[in-house]
């Protein structure tokens, strides 16, 4: 690997070759502005507020995608960077639906922060604005293009993390919009519902439909843990309100999936709090199932087999597990059939 | 023996899967394989009834362009046909269909051969006369010669009409001269001999050079040179390389690629192999837009004849090189001339801008090394190699070598296409060959290089047309559209039509180009309603500034140049609509007022009755009124009063 050493507002700086201008900053804690760039979607390099100056250069070029050089002599925040950075917001406010009250993505919205710290107000350019019908067809998405900044992030997230390819842009100059082939609302187009795009949004155009309502960012707890769906074992983190769930959000820091989640996983969260959820374990006596202590099942239980293998012999027993279940419950499963009831009647749901 | 392209006896072998390396020399010298004065009187019997320099069959040129064609051109050959096998005259007059002339205002435009007579605007009914009277009589027929707007002379060859006298036609030489759909007609006009010579005589880098050598600059736009482009993808790594021809030709007003395939596809198939050869690739795309579906069928029968004739495919005139070339046809957006965009397009994604680097040189086509050149830039490519870079850097400027072609258009007497060495000034392009203002106007400005170009006042005109001497004055050649505007056109309003074009074009990827245009083109709709604010040109400046600055592709980055030009050479024009309220050109519509003069008026009450809005009040006892305020300034009832009471001021 080769170290190329550059000069970033002043500072000497040496970072690996095909670091991109963006990246050495945040690396030395430069900080830049960026609504399109996500580290796990390819560079894409269009709503240009990470623009900065590099000597040499006829126009301001975009850190997200610009490779450091040998000897490159990069500006971060000129008067004259800082004044084109401005000009973009204003530019995307004009053309957003100014709904901060009771947006869900209040609090969280890329957008916001940076019109924040740009002191950008939202009557600098009035005219035309976008004005699309909301898209809350389906259970889980609420689609506001209103409010899309067309960063094409979700574009990338459907065709690059979940590899599904139902988004794209369409149409041309001020009509461009993103989303699903031939207009169609998320509900009748292919959509899988994995909601990869919505957990990449930058702004309250793609929102959680089971969320809204239910608590703004500095109210939730975030409690990382492992989804109990399947084996895969991804990580997300559950969002706690008042000692309840209210919903889940990928954790881009998960070792398994990153941000990438099923639509159990991402939307199924409904049964934790479900009146009609077993949370003992039930016993039939004389006919009829009776809640019951966990110590008094597990002995019931030890004490069947018992009698089954003592009466019929060990291979009368067996067992299937399921593919819900972590490797490690499959291997205790296996191991208690195999050393305590004496059988290799062992089986799994997923062995086909 | 069928054609030139044919072999002239069974001696002959050269076919697509055994060629012959001299295959291209003997078709217009040969036969060279074998000695035969048959076959060598065969060859040239064919070349001389082709181009018939002694004119001993007269020839009728008529044109296939799809100006001519939209003008009803194909009725006429078939009516020409009809009448010379009726005076049984068809076996010594020949009809050829040709590619377009550039002067497509005057079409359909039929030509007399070897006399080069010029007949303009030939109607059906026109052909028995031109029959009768030239073809059999030995006259001209006077009243289809084309007149000079000017002096008011009519010219009977195309050599006197000033709109072709002062050209000079390198790339367009072959346009309405040949049958594009014959591959011997181009073979019989030094066709392909460029490439046989590279093939045989010249190493791949040699080829480089000599494109250095004669200083070739790319035609698409940007006037980048050839040499270095087509270095750098030869130098890059690569198991597989590509050459693209760039024939989106999404500026309007722009004809001059398709004019150049339809008329002479095999030029530019010549101009790709080279180029191939050059930078070592093996495979090659068109990409034109399905909107020229002519230009598209003939590069279609052009590539099918190269393949037949060993020209196209594998082993090329047995020197080892293969190359493949393909058409892919565009739905017609602007964006899609990008390189990148044009790209993605031909993979099959959306025509949408990526960010350079990487440049196509390196990871273009499918990710491979990829060599995007213009129609015209590689048609220029087989003039350079068959004349040596010497002969080539006699036209032109010291920084811009050889001719360019552009679409003269607007308030200019000709229109058309015209073929100009670099350097020539503006003033010669539009008074002598454009033969000056339409009607009695004043000359006021000219808009060059389409929507990304800029306009160029009067003071300027005596400017050499090249491309730096243009980028100079916020102008540029771009893809070649000169669009001559009168003292009637405003110059706001003429920004705001650009400016509506590359909004409506932007691909909608990247922030400053997507709405940036679009305040832009706000700000303007105001001006030209009379609505500006005085601190609207500063909030244009700035947006224009950020919109250059900022934009990712060409498109956005120039897409500010019409305005910021035209602020530059006539901001008392933007000036007097805000402060005023009033178009010094009296174009805006919503700035004029509508007047009855009561002492014209007769009271006849006409305009009022005609008014589509209703806004004319008034009856026979008193005065008629238009309500300014419900006026839509349609002009219905200046057009209606016959006795001229209405005025607009
Ligand atoms: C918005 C836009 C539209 C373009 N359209 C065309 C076009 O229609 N034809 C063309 O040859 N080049 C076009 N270009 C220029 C091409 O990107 C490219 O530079 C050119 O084809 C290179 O060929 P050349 O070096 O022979 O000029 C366009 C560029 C931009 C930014
Ligand atoms: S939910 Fe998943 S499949 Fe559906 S559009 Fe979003 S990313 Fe694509
Ligand atoms: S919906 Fe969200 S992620 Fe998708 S383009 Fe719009 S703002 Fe970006
Ligand atoms: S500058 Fe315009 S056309 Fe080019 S990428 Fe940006 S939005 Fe698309
Ligand atoms: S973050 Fe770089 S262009 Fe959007």
């Amino acid at each position: 690997m080769q170290w190329i050493q550059l000069k970033i507002d002043d500072k000497k700086i040496r970072v690996p070759e095909k670091t991109t201008i963006l990246e050495a900053c945040r690396m030395n804690n430069i900080l830049i502005p960026t609504l399109c760039h996500d580290p796990e979607l390819t560079n894409w390099g269009a709503c240009r507020l990470c623009v900065v100056e590099v000597e040499g250069m006829r126009n301001l070029v975009t850190s997200c995608t610009m490779e450091v050089q040998q000897g490159m002599v990069v500006r971060t925040s000129t008067p004259d960077i800082r004044e084109a950075r401005k000009t973009i917001l204003e530019l995307i406010v004009a053309n957003h639906d100014i709904d901060c009250l009771t947006c869900e993505k209040m609090g969280e919205c890329e957008l916001s922060k940076y019109a924040y710290e740009y002191g950008v107000k939202k009557d600098v350019f009035q005219g035309a604005k976008r004005e699309y019908e909301l898209d809350d067809s389906n259970p889980f998405i609420i689609r506001d293009l209103n409010k899309c900044i067309l960063c094409g992030k979700c574009v990338r997230a459907c065709a690059e993390i979940q590899v599904n390819h139902v988004l794209d842009y369409s149409k041309r100059g001020f009509e461009t919009q993103v989303g699903p082939a031939f207009h169609l609302p998320y509900g009748e187009s292919d959509c899988v519902f994995c909601g990869s795009c919505l957990a990449v949004c930058p702004v309250g155009a793609l929102t959680e439909k089971q969320m809204a309502g239910k608590g703004r960012p500095w109210e939730v707890k975030k409690i990382q843990t492992t989804c109990p769906f399947c084996g895969t074992g991804c990580n997300f983190d559950l969002n706690v309100r008042d000692n309840k769930v209210v919903g889940v959000t990928s954790n881009p820091g998960s070792p398994v999936n990153g941000r990438a989640l099923c639509v159990k996983g991402r939307f199924g969260v409904e049964y934790i709090h479900s009146p009609n959820r077993l949370i003992t374990p039930m016993i039939r006596k004389n006919g009829e199932l009776v809640e019951a202590e966990w110590y008094e099942a597990l002995e019931l239980i030890a004490e069947r087999f018992k009698t089954i293998k003592e009466q019929y012999g060990s291979d009368s027993l067996a067992a299937l597990s399921s593919a819900r279940c972590t490797n490690e419950e499959n291997y205790l499963m296996q191991k208690f059939m195999r050393a305590v009831i004496g059988t290799n009647n062992v089986d799994h749901c997923a062995r086909t | 023996m069928q054609t030139l392209a044919y072999p002239c006896c069974e001696k002959c072998n050269h076919t697509a899967s055994t060629p012959c390396r001299d295959y291209i020399k003997c078709r217009v010298e040969g036969p060279l394989c074998h000695d035969d004065p048959d076959c060598k009187q065969k060859r040239q019997d064919f070349l001389a009834k082709m181009y018939d320099p002694e004119g001993l069959t007269k020839q009728i040129l008529i044109c296939t362009g799809t100006g001519c064609v939209s003008s009803g051109s194909q009725r006429l050959i078939e009516l020409v046909r009809e009448e010379l096998v009726k005076r049984n005259l068809d076996e010594t007059v020949r009809v050829r269909s040709t590619g377009c002339h550039g002067f497509c205002e005057q079409g359909p435009i039929v030509i007399i051969e070897p006399d080069k007579t010029f007949y303009t605007k030939v109607k059906p009914s026109d052909i028995t006369e031109i029959i009768e009277t030239d073809i059999v009589g030995g006259n001209k027929v006077d009243r289809l010669l084309y007149r000079d707007p000017v002096s008011g002379e009519s010219a009977v060859t195309y050599e006197t009409v000033n709109f072709y006298a002062k050209q000079n036609r390198i790339i367009l030489n072959n346009c309405g001269q040949i049958n594009p759909e014959r591959i011997s007609q181009y073979m019989a006009k030094k066709g392909y001999q460029a490439l046989e010579k590279v093939l045989q005589t010249m190493k791949p880098e040699e080829v480089i050079e000599e494109v250095k050598k004669a200083g070739l600059r790319g035609r698409g736009g940007a006037g980048f040179p050839t040499w270095l482009k087509w270095n750098l993808c030869r130098k890059a790594q690569g198991d597989k390389k590509y050459v693209i021809c760039n024939a989106d030709e999404g500026d309007p007003g722009a004809f001059m690629d398709r004019s150049v395939l339809e008329g002479d596809p095999h030029a530019v198939i010549e101009g790709m192999l080279i180029g191939a050869y050059a930078i070592g690739a093996d495979e090659g795309y068109v990409y034109c837009r399905a909107e020229y579906p002519l230009a598209i069928e003939r590069l279609k029968i052009a590539i099918s004849q190269a393949e037949k004739n060993g020209l196209l495919g594998k082993n090329i005139l047995n020197s080892g090189f293969n190359f493949h070339l393909k058409i892919k046809a565009g739905a017609g957006a602007f964006v899609c001339g990008e390189e990148t965009a044009l790209i993605a397009s031909i993979e099959g994604k959306r025509g949408m801008p990526k960010v350079r680097p990487p440049y196509p040189a390196e990871k273009g086509l499918w990710g491979k090394p990829t060599n995007i050149n213009n129609v015209e830039t590689w048609a220029n490519v087989p003039h350079i190699l068959r004349n040596g870079a010497d002969w080539y850097c006699q036209f032109g400027t010291p920084k811009s070598k050889g001719t360019k072609i552009f679409a003269l258009t607007g308030k200019v007497n000709n229109t058309g296409l015209v073929e100009v060495p670099m350097g020539i000034s503006l003033r010669e392009i539009i008074f002598d060959i454009g033969g000056g203002i339409k009607g009695n106007h004043t000359f006021k400005a000219v808009q060059i290089g389409g929507p990304s170009g800029g306009c160029i006042p009067e003071e300027l005109l005596d400017l050499p047309v090249d491309f730096d001497s243009l980028s100079e004055v916020g102008a540029m050649i771009g893809s070649g559209g000169l669009v001559i505007l009168d003292d009637t056109t405003c110059m706001v309003d003429i920004a705001r039509f650009f400016l509506t074009f590359t909004q409506k074009e932007s691909c909608g990827k990247c922030t400053p180009c997507r709405e940036g245009t679009k305040r832009m083109l706000e700000i303007l709709t105001r001006i030209t309603k009379g609505e500006g604010k005085p601190e609207d040109l500063e909030n244009l400046e700035t947006l224009a500034g950020v919109i250059k600055k900022t934009s990712l592709c060409g498109l956005g980055q120039t897409s500010p140049n019409p305005v910021l030009a035209t602020l530059r050479y006539f901001r008392e024009e933007y000036e007097i609509h805000i402060r005023e309220k009033r178009c010094p050109a009296h174009a805006c519509t919503a700035l004029l007022q509508y007047h009855i003069d009561n002492e014209k008026c007769k009271r006849c009450g006409v305009c009022a009755k005609n008014c589509p809005v209703g806004c004319i009040f008034g009856d026979k006892n008193n005065p008629y009124e238009i309500d300014s305020q419900n006026c839509i300034q349609c002009h219905t009832c200046i057009d209606k009063c016959k006795f001229k009471a209405i005025t607009v001021s």
